[in-house]
């Protein structure tokens, strides 16, 4: 029970991190595109959005390596005259952003409802399962692409560039809930059957506190790690849905709708054109993953 | 066992009717018929006597049932966007994804088994970590991105595999196989690995976490403290008990690469369900989806359901225990 014996938590994973090159790896990868997708506006050469700071003399220019390479385009330029490491720092900070924010809602959304499920054994927790069962037995990525596709082909046109990234992060948060709502009402059933609870029911506290003072900071090791695995799920999910053409518009250039564009000049020689920002968006969600899964092993007291 | 069989079917009923029911909403709102086929400047006079013929009018009940007595029949009414019936398109389309899924999960069976044990026996070891490290690396590249590089390389650099298509195909009664052709086998190298890859590597995961889980267990201690031999105990004890998570995982991932293959289908310009159903989200072709929707929950369902009842009769504890799949 003495602190001398157990050390902080926050000490031992800390411990533990700085033992796993794996983990050390996948952190220096996401702080590194992490800091350069936030400070894109000021790292940028060119800026994407701005078409009068290009300049066509400069387009279709191949890495600074390349015969025809010229500096300051290090991975060269697309076909308007942007700067491709520009775009590809522009296009990690919108896919991070997406990622970020269909993780919050499918988080808080799950975590509300396994809440719910876990202290409602009743009708309406058997009806949140059994709604999460039944979308389970649909892939994310399918449920994504018709929320996605359906609103964008439903919707008036001059109203889908406004509220496509809202769109795609309805459609990936609302894809993925039921994997928070499974695994936060697993972790709270587990806990609401202990003394402790029990304790503050007989206190007299109500459902709604004990479940936020008391359940929810004792489930929250799951919930990290899954938030961490599932921004990787959210930004491969954008990437997928901008380019099958059903996520963010050209305009935006995110990862995915960086690529879609640079596939179209695959064959014909300007390659550079998609193999960076794919290996962008591999480089991300390698980091995100690696990390997570350290995160994993490393909360999980069965491995310990 | 009988009361467990019955609660699963029952499941896959209530499923398979909430995905109709969206399915029908779906072919109902999206989209107006009566102006899709007659135009714009149609008279109201006609559009009235359309609307009476095509039953729009009569109750939301009535048309879902007729919706789903028709579905049953293996109707799906006429593609807006092709004006073919749909139940052709999908007898066309369903062999090609068929074929790429099952090559896919047998690619990733064949591979990702043999890793997991690998990476569970060596725990801990620095090749064991290399081949944890890969599937991580495995499971992190999105299906599209490893087709763009699969085709960079073996179509653009390389030359040496069709970039798109089916190939050859030989008609066998009504299904089309490109396994009997060179090209059609050529044709599915690049995309069942573009779908493979990703699989490879959760199943590599999921079975070195169930070995190492199994391993642990006390009957492995006792098995080993018999003096039996380390590779017997490994590949007879240890391997049978993994198995079993193995195959209700191997279900669901069928049904995964049902849907991933959407992804592969597009890049190579795979003739499949997935390249039908992009093109109809993207026509908002409202027959198609609906109908794309309802094959692929009976699909689905249908998988689900022969691996609970599998998993029901390799692991015997589980039809006395209630409900206790998962």
């Amino acid at each position: 029970m003495t602190d001398r014996l157990e050390p902080a938590p926050g000490s031992y994973l800390l411990g533990k991190f700085l033992r796993s090159p794996a983990a050390i790896l996948g952190a220096l990868i996401v702080i590194s595109l992490g800091l350069g997708a936030l400070f894109a506006p000021f790292l940028a050469l060119t800026d994407p959005y701005d078409l009068a700071s290009l300049d066509l003399l400069n387009s279709r220019l191949p890495p600074i390596w390349a015969v025809q390479g010229q500096a300051p385009f290090l991975l060269g330029t697309d076909t308007q005259g942007a700067d491709m490491l520009s775009l590809i720092l522009y296009g990690t900070r919108t896919s991070l952003m997406v990622g970020l924010l269909a993780v919050l809602l499918s988080c808080g959304l799950g975590t509300l409802l396994g809440l719910i499920a876990a202290w409602n054994g009743g009708l309406a927790g058997t009806i949140i399962m059994r709604a999460a069962d039944i979308q389970f037995t649909f892939p994310a990525i399918v449920l994504a692409l018709l929320i996605g596709g359906l609103a964008r082909t439903t919707l008036p046109p001059n109203l889908v560039a406004d509220v496509s990234l809202p769109l795609v992060v309805a459609a990936l948060g609302l894809s993925h809930w039921p994997h928070f709502a499974r695994l936060v009402r697993g972790a709270a059933m587990v806990e609401r059957s202990k003394d402790y609870v029990a304790a503050a029911r007989l206190s007299g506290r109500g459902a709604s506190f004990i479940l936020r003072r008391h359940i929810l900071p004792n489930v929250v090791n799951p919930i990290a790690v899954l938030v961490t695995l599932d921004i990787a799920f959210a930004v491969m999910g954008e990437a997928t849905l901008s380019f099958l053409g059903f996520g963010l518009p050209p305009t935006e250039p995110s990862l995915g709708t960086l690529i879609r564009t640079g596939y179209a000049f695959l064959f014909s020689g300007e390659w550079w054109l998609v193999i960076f920002p794919a290996s962008a968006l591999m480089l991300l969600v390698i980091g995100v993953n690696l990390f997570g899964d350290w995160l994993r092993d490393a909360l999980n007291p069965k491995l310990r | 066992m009988i009361p467990l069989i019955t609660q699963r079917v029952g499941q896959a009923l209530i499923v398979l009717t909430v995905v109709s029911v969206l399915a029908f909403i779906l072919s109902a709102v999206v989209g107006d018929p009566v102006a899709s086929i007659l135009g714009i400047n149609a008279l109201p006079e006609d559009r009235e006597a359309l609307r009476l013929r095509l039953g729009l009018d009569d109750p939301a009940v009535y048309r879902y049932l007729e919706y789903i007595g028709n579905a049953i029949r293996g109707e799906f009414g006429i593609s807006w966007s092709n004006q073919r019936p749909v139940a052709d398109l999908l007898k066309e389309r369903v062999p090609a994804t068929l074929e790429l899924a099952f090559t896919a999960l047998l690619m990733s069976l064949l591979i990702g088994l043999p890793v997991g044990i690998f990476a569970a026996l060596r725990r801990g070891r620095w090749d064991a970590g290399i081949a944890l490290t890969l599937t991580v690396i495995g499971v992190s590249i999105p299906t599209f991105v490893t087709a763009i590089l699969l085709i960079f390389g073996f179509s653009v650099h390389l030359g040496w595999l069709p970039s798109f298509g089916r190939g050859e195909t030989v008609d066998l009664g009504g299904w089309s196989t490109g396994f009997l052709t060179s090209s059609g086998r050529a044709s599915l190298v690049m995309p069942a690995t573009a779908l493979a890859i990703g699989q490879v590597a959760l199943l590599a995961r999921l079975v070195r976490a169930e070995m190492i889980e199994v391993l642990r267990s006390d009957y492995i201690r006792f098995a080993h403290a018999r003096g039996l031999h380390p590779s017997v105990v490994n590949l007879s004890h240890a391997l049978r008990n993994t198995l079993i998570p193995v195959i209700t995982v191997s279900g669901i991932q069928l049904g995964f690469l049902f849907a991933f293959a959407i992804v592969a289908e597009v890049v190579f310009q795979w003739p499949g369900v997935g390249l039908l159903f992009i093109q109809a989200l993207g026509a908002t072709d409202a027959p198609v989806i609906s109908a794309v929707l309802l094959v692929t929950a009976l699909f689905f369902t249908t998988v689900n359901l022969i691996v609970d009842l599998l998993y029901v009769l390799v692991d015997p504890r589980l039809s006395h225990e209630e409900g206790g799949v998962m």
